[in-house]
């Protein structure tokens, strides 16, 4: 088991630019399915993508692959004709609101939106687009969901993870590659990695992706990588309390950031004054989760936290 | 530092105020002046067109506590000054005592509780009618991000640090959801006025502007409009007083008009340097300067410095896909500040190659010179051939085998000096 992602999953990619391309061709080297592409004036084509597979990735593959990649015009047309239930959007800031909306419509099961510097209104729009819906969003401005040895969506670097037990979920990218590969070293590997962004309006929560880690019978015990601003480790620090009896470890990053240089005062008091690292480090503690000092010592806080 | 202390334009009060009078959001009348002279050319038309003869000559700094402020070259002037020199003495006394304050404000140093104790250089004026204030308020639109939406905040309590107020009286603050299906609905803007104690004509007016306030945030994606205060005149008005805006850097494509607000002489050289090179770059107090890739990783590099003992001088992330002049850029911002006494670079290399970066490093340190230690933690993407690049410069470059491996060494370095 895992969660979100696994062997089965069918992927599409909105944004067939050179990142878009870039990574598709990675991700299909580490043995995702990669299923078509979406873009509106190059449908009908083939994105042609080759090179050497990732050894770290799915196992038992050829060295080489090769790949021709049919292209839709449209998500709802790519999914009727490929049976895609993911999507990761590379699309530029300015459209990609609307990309995500468009695979929200055509009711994908997971949307991965890497993309970064979307406006922030255009992701409140997206939030009230998508009430109701059951799409998952995750991200924007995130390195992506990777289960090791079975799918890779985003632009992590894949032969850094290892299949495991830990599960591990963080708003910040280098610091999530810090962490699998503390846990890859350890030895005790990951079930998946899941990067929800560092935007303040994004797809999924801390407590959301905590719940499905808390139901995943393979995940042992997980690793939540926050950073000041907002409320969301305090709220995930009230459900791993409450709700979770997997051990939790973790890490905060900013305490140094200089309270002078954050965006006006009103907004410390949206968040009622909760939004510094120390408030988070203390909620996370409180709450029985093993909080690394450094980022060095994540992986083991994780092994103190499983006992 | 980047999304969560994320960039925002902001810009001066006589611009947001220019912005808010656009939208039909009352303010009072003003002028804007660079010089002395423009300053005392806005004296006359101002009384002529308020009626009023008392003026109000403010400072436009990117800070707040501006009335309580005072100059550096001329502790006795503030930041806002009231002028009711016309009552008795016509506009010519006016004029007079206006031309004598802002010869002591323009290029001179104010210093305010935002500024920091090295103040900032006042560069223009704004010139504004004088008001008759029956009582102040505070109004504010800002995102909740747990709600993922904006709000409207209100207080009674204007005038003063609304921090206090959230702190001491956290019932005196009124909010309210702004759907972005539909705006701010009426009964929402009923709601506000009646929780601020507003009836009859006054309660209309703040309606009115509560709402056109709501619609302008999302217009032209502001990332906090704050009015301190709102004031309620003794002829029944609501005015915005004082308007602070800010912008969503990430929304600007969409607003040029509101891009070419930007005042360049507000904002930090190096950090404006940083910008131009696609760096994410903040200037600290301490000894130890940073290069990093991520913003989470950066920070969190400036934790384990300070954790270790050491005092960072920067924050500095140079993205997922730096280059080898990037690199060399980000040198020479750490390297200018006189307060660096060593260097630390911290690459976690995903898609970005460990040898690619050893390079930049190699090549910057042989263009840039290095007088102070530099410890190199590589990990990730090639990173034997990125450690083989650096041993093999023959530069005096220290190699770290983790983040705290290298925080330890480089405050090591730092001290042995």
């Amino acid at each position: 088991m895992s969660i979100l992602v696994d062997k089965s999953t069918r992927v599409l990619v909105q944004g067939l630019g050179n990142t878009g391309q870039f990574h598709t061709g990675k991700a299909i080297a580490y043995g995702t399915q990669m299923v078509a592409g979406v873009h509106p004036t190059r449908a009908g084509t083939t994105l042609h993508l080759e090179g050497e597979t990732d050894q770290s990735g799915v196992p038992g593959r050829d060295d080489t692959y090769a790949v021709d990649l049919p292209v839709f015009a449209t998500v709802r047309e790519a999914v009727a004709e490929t049976g895609a239930d993911a999507s990761v959007i590379y699309v530029p800031p300015p459209f990609a609101a609307d990309a995500i909306m468009e695979a929200v419509a055509a009711e994908l099961d997971l949307v991965v939106a890497i993309t970064e510097g979307i406006p922030v209104a255009d992701m409140v729009v997206v939030k009230r687009y998508m009430e109701g819906t059951s799409t998952r969003l995750i991200g924007p401005n995130c390195p992506g969901v990777i289960t090791p040895g079975e799918c890779k969506i985003g632009i992590m670097p894949g032969y850094i993870h290892r299949r495991g037990r830990i599960g591990v979920v963080s708003r910040s990218g280098t610091l999530t590659y810090e962490a699998v590969h503390q846990l890859t070293q350890l030895d005790l590997g990951q079930t998946t990695a899941v990067g929800i962004g560092g935007d303040p309006v994004n797809g999924t929560s801390f407590v959301e992706v905590l719940n499905l880690f808390e139901d995943d019978e393979e995940t042992e015990g997980v690793i939540m990588i926050g950073e000041i601003g907002g409320t969301a480790e305090e709220a995930a620090a009230e459900f791993v309390a409450k709700e979770m009896t997997k051990p939790v470890a973790g890490f905060i990053a900013g305490t140094t950031a200089p309270p002078g240089k954050r965006m006006g005062h009103a907004g410390a008091i949206v968040s009622g004054g909760k939004g510094t690292a120390e408030a988070k480090i203390a909620a996370m503690s409180d709450a029985g989760i093993v909080v690394a000092d450094t980022p060095s010592g994540m992986g083991e806080a994780m092994r103190r936290a499983l006992g | 530092m980047r999304a969560n202390e994320r960039a925002a334009l902001k810009i001066h009060e006589h611009q947001a105020k220019l912005l808010m009078a656009a939208r039909g959001i009352p303010v009072p009348l003003g002028r804007v002046a660079r010089s002395v002279e423009e300053a005392v050319a806005a004296v006359r038309p101002l009384i002529e067109q308020s009626s009023n003869s008392v003026v109000v000559l403010k400072a436009q700094i990117h800070a707040g506590g501006r009335g309580k402020g005072s100059f550096v070259e001329h502790p006795e002037v503030r930041g806002v000054n009231v002028i009711a020199d016309a009552v008795e003495g016509g506009p010519a006394a006016a004029e007079e005592k206006v031309r004598q304050l802002a010869k002591r404000m323009l290029g001179n140093t104010l210093v305010t509780v935002q500024t920091g104790k090295e103040g900032k250089t006042v560069n223009r004026l704004y010139l504004e009618q004088g008001v008759d204030i029956d009582r102040e308020l505070y109004l504010a639109v800002l995102l909740d991000r747990a709600r993922s939406r904006n709000i409207v905040m209100a207080s009674t309590e204007g005038g003063v640090e609304i921090e206090k107020v959230a702190e001491e009286t956290p019932e005196k603050i009124l909010r309210a959801e702004i759907d972005p299906a539909i705006g701010l609905a009426q009964f929402q803007a009923n709601e506000l006025a009646h929780g601020l104690g507003l009836d009859g004509e006054v309660a209309r007016h703040f309606q009115g502007f509560v709402k056109s306030l709501a619609e302008a945030a999302t217009e032209v994606d502001t990332d906090l409009i704050e009015i301190n205060p709102l004031v309620v005149t003794k002829d029944g008005k609501v005015i915005a007083l004082d308007g602070k805006m800010a912008f969503d850097d990430n929304a600007l494509f969409r607003h040029p008009d509101i891009a070419e607000m930007r005042d360049e002489t507000e904002e930090d050289p190096a950090e404006l340097a940083a910008k131009d090179a696609g760096l994410s770059y903040i200037k600290l107090d301490g000894t130890i300067g940073c290069m990093v890739n991520g913003a989470g990783l950066a920070m969190a590099t400036m934790d384990t410095i300070k954790h270790v003992g050491g005092e960072p001088a920067n924050f500095l992330d140079v993205g997922g896909g730096a280059d080898a002049e990037q690199v060399e850029t980000a040198f020479r911002i750490i390297t200018e500040d006189p307060n660096v006494r060593g260097i630390f670079v911290n690459i976690f290399g995903g898609i970005m190659r460990c040898d690619t970066i050893a390079n930049g490093i190699v090549e910057a340190v042989q263009k840039v010179g290095l007088e102070v230690p530099l410890v190199v933690r590589l990990e990730g993407t090639n990173v034997k051939l990125g450690k083989q690049i650096i041993e093999e410069s023959g530069l005096d470059v220290v190699n770290a085998d983790s983040l705290l491996d290298g925080a330890k060494k480089i405050l090591e370095l730092t001290e042995r000096q």
